[in-house]
């Protein structure tokens, strides 16, 4: 098979943005759970149901004779998840230590990572949006009509894992990114904000905005699967695609595209 | 790329997850008073001051009497067992006293009475845990900064210390009891209140019994419980409380 050209791809901002932002998530998230295990219990509302019930989801542990089960309660639903979730290595905690940061209960230690990845994400996330809406890097990941049309083809292409590689990002990835960038990655730092005490001073509007704290830190959560998801398909999508041209471009910017060029893409 | 050595790469990618994540015992290594700890503790410097700059005094929200659904759940010592507290507790508070010291020009030592005949405030507020969870209550008392201003605060008044009656730790050198502090900008927040009263009631032990600080736009565990001194002072001489000394942000605003 002829290779098509190399293209300069990725700008140095771009770059240099994804590897800050993968290196604070990858912190975020295991400090996250870190923190989270400290009270392994979701709820909805204002505040969190000792005497009634508005929990969504608890990660607990029930002795068993001679040893500890791990019960997950979902919306009422028990299930026994033993090993990973409630209890794990015969010791009841919410997510396994492997999973967290440091791997045994510090909530301080945990703390303090998770608010200087969360000030080194918010910041390079500014960053990326102001030097973005002016080099137009934001008009590249939003999906323009024609790219709305070849949405089923592209869909399809996916599924059967044939990967057009062109001068642009193609409506699937540009909806992902965009949905990541747009959407989740602003949720969490608002939700996140949220769980503030003296934010809420600031900005109380913010908390009827999601129905209260304890239903902000649902959220919280919820969008850390969404983004843990994003990133298991991020890493499937590369290494079906090739993953030393897609590191190349994400590392050097440039990128090897198809012999025929980028008519799909455009 | 051939498709077989795709397949082995996505193989090996997934395979490789676990293994990746199971190495964050890597990052155990943080030792409380290390480079790393500092670098990452200055960001507690910036999220202070961003907090400072974005709530300057506004009010915590306020709840209505139908947000109280439950009991305010206690933490931390919930019965103190130190003698003097219970000879204290046995006699109905008659005996205890709030001594006001430090950098001030007027040194106080006030009766529960003494507190209770100031003017006082009510307020229905959220209790947020740094564990994650939230409790709605109602909070009578008087406001630290009535007392304060009798007490008249010297010119070098900067931090206010709270100190506690129960021991929270038993160590070889003794027992320590809780303390917290801080700053004058909290410490006259019109919500700053020493609470002796909760949900329509005096104060039960479990929640701070007599007298327990309220600081409505900060964690728990900057409200101290079972006070007994105030001390008002120049600079903070420690961490600035027992959690403090344990790794947590002395501003406990997130």
């Amino acid at each position: 098979m002829a290779k098509g050209p190399l293209v300069y791809r990725q700008r140095i901002m771009t770059r240099l943005t994804h590897w800050v932002w993968a290196v604070s998530l990858f912190f975020l998230l295991l400090t996250g759970l870190q923190i989270f295990n400290a009270h392994p219990a979701l709820y909805l509302g204002r505040q969190s149901g000792f005497e009634f019930d508005n929990a969504v989801l608890v990660l607990g542990a029930r002795q068993d004779g001679d040893s500890l089960r791990g019960v997950t309660t979902v919306l009422g639903h028990e299930f026994d998840t033993t090993g990973l979730l409630g209890a794990s290595g015969g010791e009841a905690h919410g997510f396994p230590g492997w999973a967290t940061i440091p791997s045994y209960h510090d909530l301080a230690t945990g703390r303090v990572i998770h608010f200087f990845f969360a000030w080194t994400l918010s910041l390079t996330l500014l960053a990326w949006f102001v030097s973005s809406l002016l080099n137009g890097h934001i008009r590249e990941l939003i999906p323009t009509p024609s790219d709305l049309r070849a949405l089923p083809g592209d869909v399809l292409n996916h599924a059967r894992l044939r990967f057009h590689h062109g001068h642009r990002y193609n409506v699937l990835q540009k909806l992902a990114y965009a949905g990541v960038l747009f959407v989740l990655l602003p949720l969490m730092i608002l939700t996140g904000l949220s769980m503030s005490p003296s934010f809420n001073a600031a900005a109380p509007w913010l908390l009827d905005v999601w129905g209260g704290r304890q239903t902000a830190r649902t959220i919280h959560f919820a969008v850390m699967a969404l983004l843990v998801l994003f990133f298991l398909v991020h890493v499937l999508m590369i290494l079906l695609a090739g993953p030393l041209n897609e590191l190349r471009s994400i590392l050097t910017g440039w990128y090897r595209i198809d012999p025929e060029g980028d008519s799909h893409a455009r | 790329m051939p498709a077989d050595l795709s397949r082995r790469l996505v193989l090996t990618g997934l395979l490789a997850t676990p293994a990746l994540l199971s190495g964050c015992k890597v990052f155990d290594r943080l030792p409380p008073d290390g480079a790393t700890r500092n670098l990452f503790e200055g960001a507690n410097e910036l999220t202070h001051a961003t907090q400072k700059l974005v709530a300057r005094d506004a009010l915590a929200p306020e709840f209505t009497r139908a947000d109280i659904r439950q009991g305010m759940r206690p933490n931390g010592v919930t019965n103190p067992a130190d003698a003097d507290y219970r000879a204290l507790a046995a006699n109905a508070w008659a005996d205890w006293r709030l001594t006001v010291t430090g950098a001030v020009e007027k040194p106080l030592s006030l009766s529960l009475p003494d507190l209770m005949a100031m003017p006082s405030r009510t307020q229905i507020t959220r209790h947020d845990c740094v564990e994650g969870w939230s409790c709605i209550a109602e909070w009578t008392g008087v406001q630290l900064s009535r007392v304060l201003a009798e007490a008249k605060l010297r010119p070098e008044a900067r931090y206010v210390y709270f100190r506690s009656m129960d021991t929270i730790e038993r160590g070889l050198s003794g027992g320590i009891k809780y303390w917290e502090s801080h700053d004058l900008r909290d410490a006259l927040h019109p919500q700053t209140i020493l609470a002796y009263g909760m949900n329509g009631g005096p104060l039960p032990v479990r929640n701070g019994a007599p007298l327990r600080l309220r600081v409505e736009r900060q964690l728990g565990y900057k409200m101290a419980k079972y006070l007994a001194g105030i001390e008002v002072v120049p600079a903070l001489a420690d961490k600035g409380g027992y959690w403090e000394e344990r790794g947590y942000d002395w501003y406990g605003g997130i």
